[in-house]
C-alpha cells in the first residue's frame, strides 16, 4: 500500500483489527445495498459479542441474519428487526440486546459521529417511549431529545465503485446509511463491484470523498431481493 | 356502509395538490398513489432516499437496487432524485414534505398517535414513522374506526406507547372524516350511509357534531 492507495488484498486483510466486543456500523437498507462479503468474512473470522447499528438486521441466513447464527451479536442498534426468526428467539432469550431508535435519529447519529458532533436535539420521538431518561429541552416553543452520536470501531459499507483513493459511488437506493455508516468507523471498510483508477470518477459525483475510507476490495454480490415486485 | 381501502385512499387522494411532495406510509396510505387526478404532479417520497417513487418495475426493469421503504422493489420516475438516508430525514425532519399519510392502532384527542408497539407482541421497532410525526405539519392518519374486536380507536388518550405527542390534525377513518381541534374529535364528513348516531357510538373520544355533516365525496 502506497499513499491513497486504499486497496487490500483480501477480506482477512480488510477486517484486520476487528476484536471481540467492538462495534460495527453497517450500511444498508434491508437487504439493499448491504455490504455482503464482509458480513460473510466477519461470520468466518467468528468475532463475537458485536455491537452492531445498522437499520435492520438482515433475514435467516442473509445478510446480518448469519452473524446471529453463531450468536455473534450481542447488542443491536436499529430502527427495525425481526423479519427472522433466529433474531426473534435470541431476543426473547435474552441473549441479544436490542435498541430500537428512530431512522432518521439513528441516521443522523451516524451521520453526527462522522462530523465531530457529539449530540444534536430532535423532535422525533418525545413523548414517547425512546425518550425515556434521556434530556430533553425546550427551544423556540418546541419540545426537543438529546440524542447522541454514534462511532464504530468498525464500518462496513456497500459501493458501486470506487477508484484506488477510496472515492466511492453507490448504486441508486442502495445507497440509503452507506455513505453515513462510512464516516462513523474508526477503520471503514468498503467493498464495490468496480475498482478503477484515479481520475475515472468525476470528481464531482463523489458520494464518498476518500478520506473517510481507509481499506478497500472488490467483491462479487447477490444482492437477493427481499420483496420482489413486479408491474402487473 | 363503511368504507373500503380503495375509497379510503380515493378521499385521501382529494388532499393532493400540484406540486405537493408527500411520504405514503405502508398499506392503505400506498393505494393513495393509485388515485393521483389526470394532470397533476406529485412526487412521492420514499424515506428509504428517493424522491419520486414510480410504479413496480417490469420484470425487464426489475433491479435489487432500487427499492422503496417496504423493501419493494420500485421504478422512479423521470425527474426523480436519490439520497442518503441522512438526506431523506433531514427532508421529513425539516418540514419540506407536503403531505404524509400513514396507518395507526390509535389516535387521541390531543393529537397523540400509537402506531409501532403493542406491549406483549413482538416489537419490531418504528422504521421511520417516530421522524415522519414529528418532522410533518401536515399529517392525515388512516385507520378503521374500531379494531377487529370492536374497539374505538379514536380514544381520549391513547392506551398503546405512542409514536408522536400532540402531532396529529386529521383522521381518515372507514367511517369518517374527522379534525382534532382544542382536544375533541370535530366531525367533518361520515362515509355515504352511515349515521352521526353510529359514528358517535363509536367514538370514544369527546367528539364535537356540528348540525350539519355532508356525506363524504370521491371526486
Amino acid at each position: 500500500m502506497a499513499g491513497f492507495d486504499k486497496r487490500v488484498a483480501s477480506l482477512e486483510e480488510a477486517l484486520d483489527g476487528l476484536e471481540d466486543g467492538m462495534t460495527v456500523i453497517a450500511g444498508g437498507f434491508g437487504l439493499c445495498g448491504i455490504p455482503e462479503n464482509l458480513i460473510q468474512a466477519i461470520r468466518d473470522r467468528g468475532t463475537r459479542d458485536l455491537t452492531v447499528v445498522s437499520n435492520n438486521c438482515g433475514v435467516d441466513g442473509f445478510g446480518l441474519g448469519v452473524l446471529l447464527e453463531d450468536r455473534q451479536i450481542r447488542k443491536i442498534i436499529a430502527s427495525y428487526v425481526g423479519e427472522n426468526a433466529m433474531f426473534e428467539r435470541q431476543m426473547l432469550d435474552g441473549e441479544l440486546e436490542v435498541e430500537l431508535t428512530p431512522q432518521g435519529t439513528l441516521a443522523e447519529k451516524m451521520r453526527a459521529g462522522g462530523a465531530g458532533i457529539p449530540a444534536f436535539y430532535t423532535a422525533t420521538g418525545y413523548g414517547t417511549p425512546i425518550a425515556e431518561g434521556k434530556e430533553t429541552r425546550v427551544i423556540d416553543g418546541r419540545d426537543y431529545v438529546l440524542e447522541h452520536a454514534i462511532r464504530g470501531d468498525f464500518a462496513i459499507v456497500k459501493g458501486w465503485k470506487a477508484d484506488w483513493y477510496g472515492n466511492v459511488i453507490y448504486r441508486h437506493t442502495a445507497q440509503n446509511f452507506n455513505p453515513l455508516a462510512a464516516t462513523a468507523g474508526r477503520i471503514t471498510v468498503v467493498e464495490v463491484e468496480e475498482i478503477v483508477a484515479p481520475g475515472e470518477l468525476p470528481p464531482s459525483q463523489i458520494h464518498t470523498p476518500g478520506i473517510y475510507v481507509d481499506r478497500l476490495l472488490c467483491g462479487t454480490f447477490e444482492k437477493r431481493i427481499e420483496q420482489r415486485t413486479l408491474s402487473a | 356502509m363503511a368504507l373500503t381501502r380503495e375509497q379510503m385512499a380515493r378521499r385521501v387522494a382529494l388532499e393532493l395538490q400540484d406540486g405537493f411532495y408527500v411520504n405514503l406510509g405502508i398499506g392503505i396510505p400506498t393505494l393513495v398513489a393509485n388515485y393521483i387526478p389526470d394532470g397533476m404532479q406529485v412526487m412521492l417520497q420514499s424515506e428509504n432516499g428517493l424522491l419520486g417513487m414510480g410504479r413496480f418495475p417490469t420484470e425487464d426493469e426489475l433491479d435489487a437496487d432500487m427499492i422503496n421503504a417496504g423493501k419493494q422493489t420500485v421504478t422512479a420516475v423521470p425527474g426523480a432524485s436519490i439520497f442518503s438516508s441522512a438526506e431523506s430525514f433531514a427532508m421529513i425532519r425539516g418540514g419540506h414534505i407536503d403531505l404524509t399519510v400513514l396507518g395507526a392502532f390509535e389516535v387521541d384527542v390531543q393529537g397523540n398517535i400509537a402506531s409501532w408497539m403493542v406491549p406483549g407482541k413482538l416489537i419490531k421497532g418504528m422504521g421511520g414513522s417516530m421522524d415522519l410525526v414529528a418532522g410533518a405539519e401536515n399529517i392525515i392518519v388512516t385507520m378503521t374506526h374500531c379494531s377487529k374486536d370492536g374497539q374505538s380507536k379514536l380514544l381520549p388518550e391513547c392506551t398503546l406507547p405512542l409514536t408522536g405527542a400532540g402531532c396529529i390534525r386529521r383522521v381518515l377513518t372507514d367511517l369518517a372524516y374527522l379534525e382534532i381541534i382544542d382536544g375533541a374529535f370535530h366531525l367533518k364528513e361520515r362515509a355515504p350511509g352511515v349515521t352521526v348516531e353510529e359514528i358517535a357510538e363509536k367514538t370514544a373520544g369527546k367528539l364535537v357534531i356540528p348540525d350539519h355533516v355532508p356525506e363524504m365525496s370521491f371526486a
